[in-house]
């Protein structure tokens, strides 16, 4: 299989919080991540609120553009297309954001949400139109009747649904989905999760799963990410990810999830100090040397496939 | 207190409590006639979707359902003393000092412009008028310092927008456990938080709790969380109860279709492979439920006898009962 995304040393920098009265600080959201995402596979990216995850899936979307780094696509340079050839790119990366209410303009009937990719890169007749819309609504499990409604009428589910419907209306070749089922309902989260294994698996389509939910990552994705800190920190097959975690990151999310076998005590939150040497987990590290405060490790392959940025492990401490 | 003959060690006792919403048509009820039993020192988790009525059943276990709502049957029972229709100057000697909340979101539960110091203190000047400044001072020094916040002396002059989510919380729980009271309410403590911090938050809850034997009744729509923090769980649905029992056996086995159907609805972190068999529709309008039981429009096994009554909770076991009638 030949990659359908490469993303290649890619980093953001935002002015830092509190602005020039504060200083000029700079805040490094995301530094030097580099993964690929194979034509048809999922790629979730894990990691907790401030993590970057969501500006690397912005930047991968284009709809942020990065500091650093470079992503190509389709074995094009996806961050030199510009006008009408990046809009003709568009319609291969499409994307589904957390809140279906956000994502969805209130004034608009579902019909029209649906129809307004078709319209902007495929436009056809009025007729053809409408029986696009009817099959990519009932693609999604909702009634072709609801292309009428607008979005208020809708249930958070039935709205993350449409939310679906429009970004494979164009037949993408990549689905970012960023935090799809996290403001809904257990029962939802569940029908949400169902239909993108559906819909993945009937249109081949690729997708990068962004979730700060690991059990949830683990039933789409086939390799997975952890984001500590806008670093990648490991890369693995989800299974054996989640099963035997190298980085010390991963093995910390794993204990604290409730009701998991792994759970154990949580280890009190050290006293976090930005520095620039160094990894950025070692202040929290039950293993950290003083390496780790030193040279920031770089992510290093362990085995086939496996990925970890840990002194220890490539150095092969016990 | 008057001692009315109650249960041996009951804490809080609900009987048929229905709480009500005005609206501009029919009252809408949130919570319909729902009883429960808490001992002494107990745990009850309360599970359920939006809307099934989990956070205003603790809002009236506090007298704090806002209006329109209002309790409008049942009795509510705390250390043998009837709270339905108590006065809102003996509601508030009670709340903070013998029943203490926290809530999901640490950020708005502290007022923004005082001080942890200050939030702190204004328990012991309702409470404790009497203590002197130093005693004052010296209790929320220790307690900073049991909920693991560093410094805790300089921390009481420090903002809430100083502190982070998680230590946000922590001084949420000070403020809630500072007056050692008997029953603390925690609606989804830690929903807003990263996985990480949640961990350490609910070991926080836990050692506090067993230190001081307060009982703790925590709603949350995360199984896991229940699993891991309470003895007993409720299930809820559309403003009822639907399963209640031990934790590990209503997990293990439950009963009721939305029980069995919630737990199929997450995915296993150690079997991804696993397909999910969601519960099909969404959470019903509570102003408009099907006749009989609320759940039978979602329900796979649902026969015609579903529609005739709602179904009561039928024992299954020791402890354990369903409102199905195929337990029955």
């Amino acid at each position: 299989m030949t990659a359908l995304l490469e993303v290649e040393g890619l980093g953001r920098t935002f002015a830092a919080p509190g602005g020039w009265l504060a200083g000029a600080g700079r805040l490094l959201a995301v530094d030097r991540v580099s993964f690929s995402i194979d034509r048809g596979e999922t790629f979730g990216l894990v990691g907790e609120s401030g993590s970057g995850k969501s500006t690397l899936g912005r930047m991968i979307g284009r709809l942020l553009a990065p500091s650093a780094g470079s992503i190509r696509f389709a074995g094009q340079d996806w961050l030199a297309l510009r006008g009408t050839a990046l809009r003709a790119a568009r319609a291969q990366v499409q994307m589904v954001f957390q809140s279906p209410y956000a994502s969805l303009d209130p004034r608009w009937p579902i019909g029209a949400i649906v129809a307004e990719p078709l319209r902007t890169h495929r436009p056809s007749g009025r007729a053809a139109e409408r029986q696009a819309v009817t099959q990519l609504l009932e693609s999604v499990g909702l009634d072709a009747a609801m292309m009428h409604r607008f979005p208020h009428q809708l249930s958070g589910g039935q709205r993350q649904r449409v939310a679906i419907a429009r970004a494979i209306a164009l037949e993408p070749a990549l689905l970012i989905a960023d935090e799809p089922v996290s403001a809904l309902d257990v029962s939802v989260q569940a029908q949400i999760l169902a239909l993108l294994r559906e819909i993945r698996a009937a249109h081949g389509l690729a997708m990068l799963f962004i979730s700060h939910d690991l059990s949830v990552v683990a039933y789409l994705a086939d390799r997975v990410g952890v984001l500590y800190r806008g670093r990648l920190v490991e890369v693995g097959p989800s299974r054996a990810l989640f099963a035997e975690p190298l980085h010390p990151y991963t093995e910390a999310l794993l204990e604290a999830i409730p009701g998991n076998p792994r759970r154990r005590q949580a280890r009190a939150a050290a006293i976090e100090t930005a520095t620039d040497a160094g990894c950025s987990f070692a202040p929290r590290c039950p293993y950290a040397r003083d390496i780790c405060r030193r040279v920031a490790p770089e992510l290093t392959e362990i085995s086939p496939g496996r990925s970890a940025a840990c002194h220890r492990i490539t150095q092969a401490w016990c | 207190m008057n001692a009315a003959p109650l249960e041996i060690d009951a804490l809080l006792e609900i009987d048929a409590l229905t709480v009500e919403y005005a609206t501009r048509g029919a009252p809408v009820p949130a919570v319909r006639a729902v009883s429960l039993r808490l001992q002494r020192g107990g745990t009850i988790g309360l599970v359920g979707e939006s809307g099934c009525g989990k956070s205003t059943l603790a809002l009236a276990v506090l007298g704090l359902v806002p209006p329109p709502g209002r309790v409008a049957g049942g009795t509510l029972r705390f250390e043998g003393r009837t709270l339905t229709g108590l006065p809102e100057r003996d509601w508030r000697r009670l709340r903070g000092e013998r029943i203490a909340i926290i809530l999901q979101d640490p950020t708005t539960a502290l007022n923004p412009v005082w001080t942890i110091g200050a939030q702190l203190a204004e328990m012991f000047r309702w409470h404790r008028p009497s203590l002197g400044r130093a005693e004052v001072r010296r209790a929320m020094v220790a307690m900073l310092d049991r909920v693991g916040i560093a410094q805790p002396e300089r921390r009481l002059r420090s903002f809430p927008h100083e502190l982070s989510g998680g230590m946000r919380q922590r001084v949420a729980i000070a403020c809630a456990l500072i007056l050692s009271p008997a029953l603390l309410v925690a609606d989804e403590p830690t929903t807003a938080l990263d996985v990480t911090v949640q961990a350490q938050i609910l070991d926080l809850i836990r050692t506090l709790r067993t230190e001081h034997g307060t009982a703790l009744m925590l709603i949350s729509h995360d199984l896991g969380v229940v699993a891991e923090m309470c003895d007993q769980v409720a299930v809820m649905y559309a403003g009822r109860i639907v399963e209640f029992g031990p934790t590990a056996v209503v997990l293990q086995q439950p009963r009721h279709p939305y029980t069995q159907g919630l737990l199929s609805s997450r995915p296993s972190l150690l079997r991804p492979d696993l397909e999910l068999t969601p519960i099909p529709g969404a959470v019903p309008d509570l102003a408009h439920l099907p006749d009989g039981c609320a759940f039978r429009t979602r329900c796979k096994l649902a026969e015609p006898r579903c529609a005739e009554a709602v179904p009561p909770l039928y024992p299954v076991a020791e402890g354990h009962a369903a409102a199905c009638v195929r337990v029955q």
